[in-house]
């Protein structure tokens, strides 16, 4: 057995202007070997995972592949050189099916037989446990799912160097094991595997080693079971974290939002929600869990007004909302938060700009837009949520938790009645994630009923009251938060409900 | 080897913003050095008659204005639907049909006082445009079909009844030319400079001009559009009525273009004939283009183009080359535009084979 790593990575730097990205990396991945890469936001894990991808051209350093120096200038050839990679935002041709995404540029040949491509990506799926019909429309999966797709393909293509940056985020913790069985089977045969994560559980279950990057610099590489969780922590955050806790005993007011019987098609015309009923209190806070595609999109569209439902009716404070647009939605007194914050504000338009979108109206003085006003408001909110940012950056320019302040800022400084939240601290840093959740607890505490809809079980846990669990588009378990454990729960995510009595 | 490729950049480049037009303007003319050498006429001589010349006679620098003025009109109307993100390609269509109205106003309100005359054919000129403009905007907002492609082959459409009519009838009675009947003197556009055919149709370019920079830039409204046209998704999801900022985009958009024709009929032509436009539409797509969209860079452009148009008939006249000369400038031009915005989004990374094998 040679003991020649897999991928050294040596002197990496990469500047964007004043800000080092990379500082001067140095990492070597063995052969069979997890090796996680853990670090805040903005710590430069993907910086370097985009050089060792062929994404990003460092100023200065070199790569080593098996111990030969390789120029990796596009994901072409990082692909020749045995890299796949499986990244956060996903490169998937959306009218093209599953089986079509996967083998796409790595057919060889004239023919493009697609009865064995879909039989290959059948057989792949099955074989690293990963759930996904080769035959689906790429377009009409979820995000989860397509996140799925992107690590069946970067399989396919026999990779000896496998890159996943955060790949559990949307996975139950059934699927989450099986994925890291499948990772474990894969080391066997000798190959690297290079895991990004923000969760130190997942860190220590399925790691090797772990090196820590702070500020785009390495701060420590540890043997994984010589490491303890507090010193993992200290060293990817530089101070002792303390996680958000929820005041006991609440004391769940009347109903603020109800839904009833309610139901909807997804955009490929199949039933996504059916008959799903729930109240949600004042003062509490009601957690959906669910793998991502059993219907959470949709359930959070139609409280937005982005979308009618079929059947079914949405009540809030009392007041009929069903099939109400977005406007009337906000005016009536949601807060919305939704899973894709490019999706909630336009990137080109200024911070200012963007904090007033949902109330143009009010900055009005005559038919002029008051800017001053705009900008006044944008500084106490700035002020207010700690957003890092001036009135007039482009929002387009904000790091992923200042953009989340920004909508948070949005919709909690309006005080609203209820609040409907989707991932809400997905790709933040521990900070940002923090913050976000003592914010949801401070709503909670104000009196609104907050909609929380996550794939992260440990956020479920830390804020919910009480939890549904959303199967196939229905509600498949209801329970309190304090009778709620990540086995149980992931049984009901799984569809395994009838080994659980429901509550 | 080497090899070229795009590479995005992590900001536009701030100086390539600023260098643009003038940037265009110098790569152009080299690009278009060969043509104008093939025509037989020396390149400086060529451009100094292009771009100098007019600016230096009082007749040729009013002529400028008059050639602009249209182009004010187009470029502002296509610069709006864009950034609603609504790819209106049917100004020249809805110049068109402007004129009609504005014609068949214009022979219709001769009794009436001067400025009721105007203000009527104002009115239906802009109505027509925005006719013409309504069904490809409901079409795409109901049904989703791609405005490039309905608004594209509207423009025809609009050509062909200019020439029915102009062959059947409103072929004009006392000539027999495919022209129609002059419209009433007192519809004509005043004069606003003496001894020049620079006329009201300038100063109302200029005010609509200068009424859209403030809507887009200081209204809600505007930011709505603005919002609409970056990302729309994120509007419809502020609770911004994406559809009706659409539909106003581009009905606002038609009616412009339709005051060109206004423009032209009651301000040079005083009356309809097949080649009023030749292009002007499409043209407006490049002011547009070379104005970033902007007001103020729209009116820059189109003074611009303006003046080639201008140089490119003295340039015929003076030194014998072809007036297309100037379309071929026209066109060149928008192909560098286009080529220095995406530029400014990416730069251009050189590589060497050799040197890449080893290092990184």
């Amino acid at each position: 057995m040679n003991d020649t790593p897999a991928v050294e990575l040596r002197d990496v730097t990469k500047r964007y202007g004043s800000l080092v990205a990379n500082d001067r990396i140095e990492l070597t991945v063995a052969r069979g070997e997890v090796h996680a890469l853990l670090g805040e936001n903005g710590a430069g894990k993907t910086t370097l995972m985009r050089i060792l991808y062929g994404l990003t051209r460092p100023d200065a350093g070199a790569v080593l592949i098996d111990g030969r120096p390789v120029a990796i200038h596009s994901p072409k050839d990082a692909i020749a050189a045995g890299i796949g990679m499986v990244t956060q935002h996903f490169a998937l041709v959306k009218p093209m099916t599953v089986a079509e995404n996967v083998i796409l540029g790595a057919t060889d040949g004239m023919r493009v037989r697609l009865d064995v491509a879909a039989a290959k990506v059948a057989d792949a799926a099955e074989r690293f446990g990963i759930r996904a019909d080769p035959l689906a429309r790429v377009g009409g999966l979820s995000v989860g799912e397509q996140q799925r797709v992107e690590i069946l393909k970067a399989l396919y293509r026999k990779c000896r160097v496998l890159i996943l940056d955060e790949p559990t985020a949307v996975l139950v913790p059934q699927e989450v094991a099986s994925l890291f069985a499948a990772l474990r089977r894969l080391c066997a045969e000798g190959i690297a595997v290079i895991f990004i994560s923000h969760k130190l559980h997942e860190v220590r279950e399925i790691s090797t080693r772990v090196t820590v990057l702070r500020r785009g610099a390495v701060v420590g590489t540890r043997t994984t079971s010589d490491v303890d969780d507090r010193e993992l922590a200290l060293l990817m955050v530089g101070r002792p974290t303390l996680g958000v806790q929820r005041p006991s005993a609440a004391s769940a007011g009347a109903p603020i939002l109800r839904v009833e019987a309610l139901s909807a098609t997804s955009r490929q015309g199949l039933p996504a929600l059916r008959h799903v009923s729930f109240e949600v209190g004042r003062g509490e806070i009601l957690g959906v869990a669910g793998v991502s595609g059993n219907g959470q999109t949709e359930l959070v569209d139609l409280l937005c007004g982005m979308r009618s439902p079929s059947a079914g009716r949405i009540e809030l404070d009392g007041t009929d909302i069903t099939g109400s647009k977005p406007a009337e939605v906000v005016a009536a007194g949601i807060g919305r938060i939704p899973e894709d914050r490019h999706a909630a504000v336009v990137g080109e338009l200024s911070v200012a700009e963007n904090l007033a979108l949902e109330h143009l109206s009010e900055f009005g003085s005559g038919p002029q837009l008051d800017r001053r006003a705009l900008v006044r408001h944008a500084e106490e909110l700035i002020q207010r949520f700690t957003i890092k940012a001036r009135p007039d950056d482009a929002a387009v320019t904000l790091s992923g938790g200042n953009l989340q302040k920004l909508v948070l800022a949005r919709v909690l400084s309006r005080d609203p009645k209820a609040i409907v939240v989707s991932q809400p601290t997905r790709g933040l840093d521990v900070g940002a994630t923090e913050y976000v959740r003592g914010e949801l607890l401070a709503q909670r505490a104000r009196g609104a009923g907050v909609l929380l809809v996550s794939e992260d079980l440990d956020e479920l846990l830390a804020l919910a009251d009480r939890l549904i669990v959303l199967y196939e588009g229905q509600i498949v378990g209801a329970l309190a938060a304090a009778d709620a454990d990540p086995a149980r729960l992931g049984l009901l995510m799984a569809g395994l409900f009838h080994l659980e009595p429901v509550a | 080897m080497i090899s070229l490729r795009l590479e995005p950049r992590a900001a536009p480049a701030r100086w390539l913003g600023l260098a643009v037009g003038p940037a265009a303007v110098v790569v152009t003319f080299i690009l278009t050095l060969g043509f104008v050498v093939a025509a037989g006429a020396s390149p400086i001589q060529a451009y100094r008659t292009f771009i100098v010349g007019p600016l230096t006679s009082r007749y040729d620098g009013l002529e400028v204005l008059v050639a602009a003025t249209p182009l004010l009109f187009t470029g502002a109307a296509v610069a709006i639907a864009f950034r609603a993100g609504y790819w209106n390609i049917g100004a020249e269509g809805q110049l068109l049909v402007g004129a009609i109205a504005a014609a068949w106003a214009g022979t219709v309100v001769g009794g009436m006082p001067q400025v009721l005359a105007i203000a009527v054919m104002i009115g239906l000129g802009a109505l027509g445009g925005a006719v013409w403009a309504l069904g490809p905007a409901l079409m795409r907002i109901i049904l989703g079909i791609d405005e490039v492609v309905t608004t594209l082959l509207l423009n025809p459409v609009a050509l062909l009844i200019v020439t029915g009519l102009l062959n059947g009838p409103w072929r004009n009675p006392v000539t027999q030319f495919p022209e129609s009947r002059e419209i009433a003197a007192n519809a004509h556009f005043p004069h606003i400079i003496p001894d020049s055919r620079v006329n009201l149709g300038l100063v109302l370019a200029l005010v609509l001009i200068a009424a859209a920079w403030f809507v887009l830039g200081r209204t809600p409204i505007g930011l709505r559009l603005r919002a609409t046209g970056l990302s729309p998704d994120a509007a419809r999801f502020a609770g911004i009525g994406v559809e009706r900022i659409i539909l106003g985009a581009a009905l606002t958009s038609g009616a412009m273009a339709g005051l060109a024709g206004v423009s032209l009929v009651a301000g040079i032509n005083f009356q309809l004939t097949d080649g009023i436009s030749s292009g002007l539409g499409y043209t407006g797509i490049v002011v547009a283009t070379l104005g970033a969209l902007t007001m103020p860079g729209v009116i820059l452009a189109a003074l611009f183009l303006g003046d080639l148009v201008v140089g490119a008939d003295s340039a015929g006249l003076e030194l014998g080359v072809p007036s297309q000369l100037a379309d071929i400038v026209k066109g060149a031009l928008l192909l560098v535009v286009i080529s220095l915005l995406v530029l400014r989004r990416n730069r251009i990374a050189i590589r060497r084979g050799t040197e890449a094998k080893g290092a990184v």
